[in-house]
């Protein structure tokens, strides 16, 4: 039996607390809070308390898919970027780069976020980013 | 944040959550801190108990409401006409602080001439509420030694949204309630890293840190640091305005991080319809939302567990996530597949791993210049954080506001875009409930959180509920000009009458089929939180 437990911040309201996700032989088992967190000292909230269930959930995606026939289909990776890729580059060349826009996400880190910005602004040649914050 | 960058120059947050405690007076306007935000509630609560004076304004009678000294239910949209109110008191009272606005602020006189005609009598008139409650939030907000003001989106989901951010900015400025512990003016942000995606550039007038697209410089910078001449030195499209011209033909292209429009949006007719007009729609997220269910590439990403990172929480504390399990099936962490995506598209990426992209991140945004995934350890830091050995920010404008001097604006009063009239009666706002957070894409996914609220309402006062002959718990139609969906009845005195209030995480009866997509001028932050709407069996 292997158990461990990792301090981390929750991922749903602005609080930002931070609590220890409970890891038993590789799986998610639990949230503990953290007293010694400065923002929620040892509090949760109910989402924070079961913040570990939806993780795990049956419903998680898995798989790249394209959509192919009208229906979405399970693709391998290399196929899904290669199409997202030869596509943009299509598209760009055709209709020129503020014909692609991008939303970033609340939900994601600072470092995703700022690489999608990068490859928005540097790659794509486009300010055409925006995100839910007004929302 | 438009409204509070243009007042101070900084659109975050001025002070910090556990100052709140320390506050001898807090206002509360347009945020159901125990609902949306807990753990700042508790830290409300906590300065109560030091003796506090709390004052709530919202149109419903959320739980804070039990606990305040005054709480007002304005009428949804008539903020201005109230703040202005308040602040005609103080100004009549002379109870504003000359030397502060004097030394530290500009724009003072003409702000005067306008708040000189919202007598608390006629704001009293538009905003529904009495005479004597203006007077007595007047009195208690600018008789104390710190006054706090905690808000969220019943101020900004507004046509008026600016408006109503600068009138609280004004409020805090004219009694010198600003740069000081335990003080200042502060937005509390709906989802967890709302602050980091707005600081790592995620909007399209500004690169990180809020360096603007349109300015020499800035182009200069990042064109060498990533090492490309192609950076467009004009501002990008908001959301509505990429789905506007994803309608119109514009835009052919959209690439969707983990978001899901298609509940998040108002008018989910209109959101719809754009997004069906997209050549390549391309969806990153965990779930097979409605927004990723109309996609042509399903690209699977990470949730928190799964990744390391960081996230910029509310009072701009940057922490640290970090990775406890194993992604999922074949899920990949999101900036790998950006990255991988950009390589294939021609441009390099070679990141090895989110610290990297963090030094970087650091190298170029003056504000997260001294943070490093060493220094997060701990506690976090709470950005201005310019250098290695500088300590982080807990409040903002100590010695002086960030934009030089505070600015005061002139607000009138205006109404919200759509009112009540006799086919549509009823006015609708929006929010959320404990359980469940934005679209529900997580929440309605984890058990127990299912099972505490499993569906959807419409909050009606027992005053209407019987003049319509409703049953609580009962199915009803609500429609608006846009649409129409069905509900349960749940009969409260929460709302007062002639308010109706619905939670948006629902799918199976979204409220934003009813809502208003009318925008706000400058923010461009939908009115979700009125529009008109009839009731019917
Ligand atoms: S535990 Fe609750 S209050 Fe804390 S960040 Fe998570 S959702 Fe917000």
């Amino acid at each position: 039996m292997d158990y461990k437990t990792v301090l981390t911040t929750c991922t749903y309201c602005g609080c930002g607390c931070n609590f220890f996700l409970e890891v038993l032989d590789g799986e998610l088992v639990g949230t503990i809070p953290c007293k010694t967190s400065y923002v929620s000292q040892g509090g949760l909230c109910i989402k924070g308390w079961n913040v570990h269930e939806f993780v795990t959930s049956k419903k998680r995606l898995t798989s790249p898919m394209i959509r192919k026939n009208g229906e979405l289909q399970e693709v391998s990776w290399e196929e899904a970027i290669d199409y997202t890729a030869s596509n943009l580059k299509q598209i760009k060349d055709e209709n020129g780069s503020d014909s692609i826009g991008f939303f970033a996400s609340a939900k994601v880190t600072n470092e995703d976020n700022y690489i999608l910005q990068k490859f928005a602004r540097a790659g794509i040649g486009t300010n055409n980013v925006d995100h839910c914050a007004r929302l | 944040m438009a409204g509070l960058a243009a007042a101070f120059g900084s659109g975050a947050m001025t002070n910090s959550i556990a100052e709140i405690e320390n506050a001898d007076t807090i206002f509360i306007i347009g945020s159901n801190t125990t609902t949306c935000h807990p753990l700042v509630a508790k830290r409300i609560f906590r300065a109560k108990k030091n003796g506090a004076k709390i004052i709530v304004a919202d149109p419903r009678k959320i739980q804070m409401a039990q606990f305040a000294d005054v709480h007002v239910q304005h009428a949804p949209g008539s903020d201005v006409a109230l703040l202005n109110g308040i602040m005609n008191v103080i100004l009549e009272n002379k109870w504003h602080d000359k030397n502060f606005i004097d030394e530290k602020t500009e724009g003072f006189e003409s702000f005067k001439k306008t708040v000189r005609d919202y007598t608390p009598e006629k704001a009293a008139e538009i905003a529904d509420v009495s005479a004597e409650d203006i007077i007595k939030i007047a009195d208690a907000y600018a008789n104390c030694e710190k006054a706090s003001i905690i808000y969220c989106m019943g101020i900004t989901q507004h046509t008026t949204g600016v408006d109503n951010v600068k009138s609280l900015a004004n409020l805090a400025m004219l009694t010198g309630n600003i740069g000081k512990e335990s003080t200042g003016v502060n937005p509390l942000r709906g989802q967890n890293n709302v602050q980091g995606a707005c600081d790592m550039g995620g909007l399209p007038n500004v690169i990180t840190a809020y360096q603007p697209v349109i300015s020499d410089a800035t182009n200069e910078k990042f064109a060498k640091a990533w090492n490309t001449d192609i950076l467009p030195q004009v501002n990008g499209r908001t959301i509505p305005d990429m789905l506007d011209g994803l309608d119109n033909g514009e835009v052919k292209a959209l690439y969707v991080l983990g978001e899901n429009p298609v509940l998040s949006d108002p008018d989910i007719k209109h959101v719809n319809k754009a997004l069906e007009k997209a050549e390549l729609l391309i969806v990153q997220d965990i779930f097979l939302t409605e927004t990723a269910k109309l996609a042509h590439v399903v690209l699977p990403g990470v949730c928190f567990a799964e990744k390391d990172g960081t996230f910029s929480n509310t009072e701009r504390r940057v922490t640290r996530v970090r990775k406890a399990v194993e992604p999922v099936g074949d899920a990949r962490e999101d900036w790998k597949i950006i990255q991988d995506i950009s390589n294939a598209f021609g441009y390099k990426m070679e990141y090895e791993s989110p610290e990297e992209i963090m030094k970087e991140i650091a190298a170029l945004s003056p504000s997260y210049g001294g943070i490093t995934y060493e220094r997060l350890e701990g506690d976090g830091l709470q950005w201005p954080c310019p250098t290695t050995d500088h300590p982080g920010t807990p409040y903002l404008h100590k010695d002086n506001i960030a934009r030089g001097k505070g600015l005061f604006h002139a607000i009138e009063y205006r109404p919200p875009a759509e009112e009540t009239d006799d086919e549509y009666p009823f006015c609708l706002t929006t929010g959320r409930v404990y359980a469940h957070y934005h679209t529900g894409t997580m929440t309605r996914n984890s058990i127990s959180l299912d099972n505490e609220i499993p569906e959807g309402f419409l909050e009606i006062n027992p005053e209407d509920a019987k003049r319509l002959d409703l049953l609580d718990r009962g199915r009803v139609n609500v429609a608006s000009r846009r649409g129409e969906i069905s509900t349960r009845v749940m009969i409260t005195d929460r709302v007062p009458p002639g308010v109706v209030f619905m939670p948006f995480h629902f799918v199976e009866n979204s409220a934003n089929v009813l809502t208003n997509p009318a925008c706000d001028p400058i923010a461009k932050i939908p009115e979700y939180k009125v529009c008109a709407v009839k009731i019917f069996l």
